[in-house]
């Protein structure tokens, strides 16, 4: 396998783009990637698309071929990948494997979501596609129902308050104010949070990630390639994993732990070779306040039942044991699903590169991104080092 | 309405496991799960069995509904459950014939057979089972 480099990372703020399109954010998100890596349309070979939910908010699919027309590279090799809220971390995946395999030099992964189109109703019942359509989107539980449900289980099995958890969601808005890709960069209190209106009981509003759309881009390259950069701009991709697990909760075991995040896990470690107090900064896929506790745990870094303590402790901030969500995270960076696991990726290369501002984690060398699909039916895994 | 195309039989070949509790067991693993399928989803084994699963379980974890999909607009609030079956056998479903504020983790519960969603005005109306408490 050949080593694989991000030499070029592009992305639109998040928000309510109501002026731009679907093909508008990719186009943007692609051309701010390619000026940032000061390759040429010319040099692109393929472009691996992440994106959920175009079908039903768009009426569009066949992403690879709008994108390629409309950013004036008709030719090249491009499809669009799809994993529920993981399409972005599959879609870099595919994008690392092409160049890995010596079958291109020049790759773009990309990730686009466009949800302010549809009602909040609608926009529910394509996000709950993650999961069985017939037997578990069939109850009318929602996608944030299912989180949920964990949720319940979680605090009466480790016997957690309600408050533990739901600081995560502070933690997040506090980075993202310093972000300015970011959905919301405002500060929020515990008490805003708690008080917020509820979704899904127990999940209220302000634990939840935001309706957003956005694109984000990164351009992948082989070690060919990287040699023409200062290393200064490029950082390695050390390891890209993904794992699958039983979809729906009610066939699993134990519905507090996603399997899949240590199976991706133990795939990239064994991959880079790295331990896992090598890693100095964590984006994770905390789309529910819940999910940022549970992450920790199944990464490795807490012990079961013991995330929470991490967020209490101060040990996810930047100047904690495990610098977490440094950007503003899915709740307040935001989460248009399908360019999430993108978004991701270019906050890890962003704080590695140390252009991280008032964010930046000091002497930070290996970074991770977890990007995660339905209730855990996918997680992609990607590590990170600073040249 | 419908957020995805109207069908009769998507709906229809799946009446078997929709209308009744019928799960598969796996002759390999000896695992349970429902609703039937093929393979088993712990082991792979396709040595698989139809098994008609006990209708009384309990709740393990609950939800209260209050932004719902669009095909179950205005029927919120609802509660949606995880409920163990009494051989073990988990299963996501309604919980009804209780309140909202009444309802709780642990009580015990029977399988219903109710009335879900709707393809639309005119489309068919979709059935499946739900679980009420069972009154002392």
């Amino acid at each position: 396998m050949r080593r694989v480099y991000v030499c070029g990372i592009g992305a639109t703020p998040i928000g309510e783009h109501w002026e731009l399109s679907l093909r508008d954010l990719m186009v943007l998100a692609a051309k701010k990637a390619l000026e940032d890596s000061t390759l040429t349309k010319r040099d692109i070979e393929a472009v691996y698309i992440g994106n959920m939910s175009s079908g039903i908010l768009q009426g569009q699919e066949h992403l690879g071929s709008l994108f390629a027309t409309w950013f004036g590279i008709p030719g090249v090799s491009a499809q669009k990948c799809e994993a529920a809220c993981a399409s972005g971390g599959v879609a870099f995946h595919q994008a690392f494997l092409a160049v890995a395999s010596g079958m291109y030099d020049v790759v773009v992964a990309m990730g686009v979501e466009k949800m302010s189109d549809g009602n909040t109703y609608d926009v529910t019942s394509a996000l709950i596609m993650a999961d069985d359509q017939e037997y578990v989107a069939f109850t009318g539980s929602s996608f944030v129902g299912l989180n949920a449900l964990i949720y319940r289980r979680y605090m009466e099995k480790f016997n957690v308050k309600h408050e533990d958890i739901a600081m995560f969601a502070v933690h997040d808005h506090k980075y993202a104010v310093n972000n300015p890709l970011a959905q919301y960069r405002k500060a929020v209190t515990l008490e805003t949070v708690l008080n917020s209106p509820i979704v899904a009981d127990p999940l209220r509003l302000f634990e939840c990630a935001p309706i957003g759309d956005g694109a984000a881009a990164v351009i992948l390259c082989s070690e060919e390639v990287a040699k023409k950069y200062k290393s200064d701009r490029l950082v390695e991709v050390i390891a890209s994993s993904v794992a699958t697990d039983i979809l729906s909760l009610h066939n699993r075991k134990d519905i507090v732990t996603l399997n899949a995040t240590k199976l991706a896990m133990n795939k990239a470690l064994k991959m880079s070779k790295i331990d896992l107090k090598d890693i100095d900064i964590v984006e994770l896929h905390d789309a529910f306040t819940i999910l940022g506790v549970i992450h920790l745990e199944d990464m490795g870094f807490a012990e079961k039942g013991k995330g929470w303590m991490l967020v209490k402790d101060g040990e996810i901030e930047k100047d904690g044991k495990i610098p977490t969500n440094l950007m503003g995270g899915l709740k307040a960076r935001g989460h248009p699903v399908g360019a999430t696991g993108i978004y991701e990726v270019i906050d890890v290369v962003t704080q590695l590169r140390g252009e991280g501002g008032r964010n930046q984690v000091d002497d930070a060398e290996i970074g991770l991104a977890q990007n995660v699909g339905g209730v855990g039916g996918t997680v992609t895994i990607n590590l990170f080092r600073r040249l | 309405m419908n957020t995805f195309i109207n069908s009769v039989p998507r709906s229809w070949r799946e009446r078997k496991y929709k209308y009744r509790l019928i799960g598969g067991i796996c002759k390999k693993c000896n695992a349970t799960f429902y609703p039937y399928r093929g393979s088993c989803p712990y082991c792979g084994s396709d040595d698989i069995e139809e098994v008609n699963l006990p209708k009384k379980g309990r709740l393990i974890s609950y939800t209260i509904i209050y932004s719902p999909p669009s095909e179950f607009r205005l029927k919120q609030p609802y509660i949606v459950g995880l409920i163990e079956l009494e051989d073990g056998t988990r299963i996501i479903a309604q919980i009804t014939d209780v309140d909202v504020n009444e309802v709780k983790d642990g009580i015990e519960v029977e399988a219903v057979f109710r009335r879900y969603r709707e393809q639309g005005a005119d489309g068919i109306i979709e059935y499946g089972i739900k679980f009420r408490p069972i009154s002392d």
